[in-house]
């Protein structure tokens, strides 16, 4: 599996991505390395090893494989995580095997018997490298996100805090891809997000636990246009520091259809405007207003941030 | 209206841009009357702060009178009222202001998540001081929007002229709080790096709390007969003298009780070698701040004493003193001034005479000539102080 289960620092049980399928990619970057500069330094000695040192051909298949391998081995080492790398290992392996096999049909006794012992060998790691990129694509794909969570401290207490959120009718004023909640019910509301192109996709939710003054859990109801939910945890920060806002949204359906719209909902990062969305709801709770700035008019995000205008007035409309 | 603007490195220009109007409840829209230009303006203008852009309106030092106020400002600010204007923008409200942090109000920078990424957590957002606090234009200009005003602009109700209370804006608290971070004992001997207006301001304050010597080090004839004159402090030109010998001489071998940065990260060096070994790493960016008066300060101080570093840095730092700051149990206190909190008793030593924040200038210009008065200011040209602009 890609996802373990681990209990964070309040003591609740969450799920954390398993980081072992890219300590493994590593593991196989370094041995790419070592193989690479073994069969570009030391290609005599290879070629003996696994019984080929009787044909030319073969040493200069030795070479090219072995700057192959230095190629994937920065793939696997340079970038934060490994991706096409371990599927560029893997192919390689089918190249070797191949090599392998060719090279076996006139090969007799004892150069025989070495490279069959290295045949062996290669079709051992590339099962290695198989399960191991597998996993890696499987790792990757769920960072698409469909489990984003972040938190912030407010200098106000819990009651306000958690009264300010309860009405999600206030969610609008500092989420900026929520058009507007409206309360529809005892426990239900109507939510309206903003989509690209002018459109707006509609879901119903319902607060499914709720213990004031602590926690709010919530849910799309079946049948919406995105299936979500979300949880925010209210938790008194020591000392008259405030409370401590958790938040945690999570996607139902991640991949495929719905994957895409959430990701146009939440552009490139969802957790970063998870974060932005964190920002702007401790500037409205504690000042009552969105900071703006001339080169951030429209207030905090990040990619606002990224692209910022100069600061001098904008001009009047 | 017109606006002095950042154009690229060592270049500004006075140029029309739109005039600011209100757009949170609780902003103002100040006519600006006096404004300065702070030294730190100098280090926008080299370029050394990152994240500046081609037209930005510079200037953090200003007061004026209110034109426009959101229906959000409480504290009884009136349109028509006089105001000086304090350079961090601070909300008032997070747990920062209310402890007095003011310049590290949780919610005035906007672009918080790119400080973070350079500082590890965000200051405050501050006028006209790059896109890494904020993206705020700046008080050079005829007009300035100043969000949170009811925090930030202190109402002068008495008929002190703008050369007397325009420096509450920055440079007098700046200075202020450089001496009271030296925590200072009756007879205290301070020394302080620096005789531009922050290190006259501070040595001015150590005298105020209870200094029994000042000592004012500089390169400048001009800037440390003023620190003489108006100070009365005791000044060392260090390129005719060994900075670390005469304090030791001066203090009979103990070292200055406190030592006060007021350089900042443009610090010069009487040894050309190592000014220039500083230079050339701050060149190639292998450090972003020169930090010859932090090191000698440290290295001056007596042991057990404090640094205050009140001088502006912006990144890294090579080469400081550690072994020293560690093993002789220096104490370093910093910050950007907390000015709201230093405004008002600053005030009423102004009022009461105790302090005569007007001693500092030497020209007075218009809004129009500020390219000239960065150029004198930076270029020590004209015997220059400080710049007074006139919108």
């Amino acid at each position: 599996m890609d996802v373990r289960s681990v209990t964070d620092a309040l003591g609740i049980q969450r799920e954390s991505e398993d980081r072992e399928p890219q300590s493994m990619a590593r593991i196989l970057g370094w041995f790419s390395l070592g193989l690479g500069v073994a069969a570009l330094a030391a290609q005599p000695a290879i070629s003996r090893l696994c019984g080929v040192d009787d044909s030319p051909t073969a040493r200069t298949v030795l070479r090219i494989a072995g700057a192959r391998e230095l190629g994937t081995a920065a793939a696997l080492l340079i970038p934060r995580r490994a991706r096409w790398g371990m599927w560029a290992r893997v192919a390689g392996d089918a190249v070797d095997l191949a090599a392998c096999a060719m090279a076996m049909r006139d090969r007799q006794g004892d150069r025989r018997q070495r490279l069959t012992y290295a045949t062996l060998a290669v079709a051992g790691i590339a099962a290695v490298d198989l399960y191991t990129a597998v996993r890696t694509t499987r790792g990757a794909r769920r960072t698409t996100g469909d489990r984003v969570r972040a938190s912030v401290t407010v200098n106000r207490g819990v009651e306000d805090t958690y009264r300010f959120w309860h009405d999600f009718e206030n969610l609008p004023r500092f989420m900026y891809h929520l058009e507007s909640v409206r309360t529809t019910g005892d426990r239900r509301s109507h939510w309206t997000a903003k989509a690209p192109a002018g459109q707006t996709v509609d879901w119903e939710a319902e607060v499914v636990d709720d213990h004031p003054n602590e926690l709010i859990m919530w849910r799309s109801v079946a049948g919406g246009g995105l299936p979500n939910s979300g949880c925010v945890r209210f938790v008194p920060a020591g000392g008259g520091r405030g409370t401590e806002v958790r938040v945690e949204l999570a996607f139902t359906a991640p991949g495929g259809r719905f994957g895409a719209r959430i990701a146009k909902l939440f552009g490139e990062n969802p957790h970063q405007q998870i974060c932005d969305d964190l920002r702007r709801f401790k500037q409205v709770i504690e000042t009552g207003e969105i900071t703006r700035s001339d080169g951030s008019p429209e207030g905090t995000s990040l990619r606002q941030q990224m692209m910022q205008r100069p600061a001098q007035p904008l001009a009047t409309r | 209206m017109r606006a002095n603007c950042w154009v690229a490195p060592n270049n500004v220009a006075v140029e029309d841009v739109p005039d600011p109007r209100i757009i949170n409840p609780r902003d103002a829209v100040v006519r600006v009357t006096s404004t300065a230009i702070c030294g730190s303006d100098l280090h926008l203008l080299q370029g050394y702060l990152p994240a500046m852009r081609k037209g930005d309106v510079l200037g953090h030092e200003f007061m004026g009178e209110i034109v426009e106020l959101g229906n959000g400002v409480r504290d009884g600010l009136r349109v028509g009222d006089r105001v000086v204007v304090a350079f961090p923008i601070a909300c008032g409200n997070c747990t920062s202001c209310e402890r007095g942090l003011y310049s590290l109000c949780e919610n005035s920078n906007p672009n918080a998540a790119v400080a973070e990424l350079a500082m590890g957590h965000s200051p405050a957002g501050i006028f006209g001081y790059s896109h890494l606090l904020g993206g705020y234009a700046g008080g050079q200009a005829q007009y300035a929007r100043v969000p949170f005003a009811d925090v930030g602009a202190l109402k002068i109700e008495d008929d002190l002229p703008d050369e007397k209370v325009l420096f509450l804006s920055d440079v007098l608290p700046t200075g202020y709080m450089a001496a009271e971070m030296c925590d200072i004992s009756r007879g205290d001997v301070v020394a302080v790096w620096g005789a531009g207006p922050v290190g006259y301001f501070s040595a001015v304050s150590a005298f105020l709390l209870g200094a029994g010597r000042v000592i004012v080090i500089d390169r400048f004839p001009y800037r440390l007969r003023l620190a003489r004159e108006r100070a009365g402090a005791e000044t060392i030109n260090y390129e005719d003298t060994d900075v670390m010998d005469a304090l030791r001489e001066m203090t009979a071998g103990r070292g200055p009780d406190a030592c006060i940065d007021a350089v900042g990260m443009e610090g010069h060096h009487a040894s050309a070698a190592l000014h220039a070994y500083d230079k050339a790493k701050q060149t190639v960016k292998a450090e972003t701040d020169r930090p010859h008066a932090l090191r000698e300060a440290v290295l001056s101080c007596r042991n057990g004493g404090t640094i205050s570093a009140i001088g502006a840095y912006t990144g890294f730092i090579d080469k400081f003193p550690m072994g020293s700051f560690m093993n002789r149990s220096l104490t370093m206190r910093s910050g950007q001034a907390h000015v709201q909190r230093y405004m008002r008793p600053l005030l009423d030593r102004i009022r009461k005479g105790e302090i005569d924040p007007s001693a500092i200038i030497t020209h007075t210009m218009r809004l129009d000539d500020a390219p000239h008065g960065y150029d004198i200011f930076k270029n020590k040209r004209e015997d220059c102080v400080k710049v007074v602009l006139k919108p």
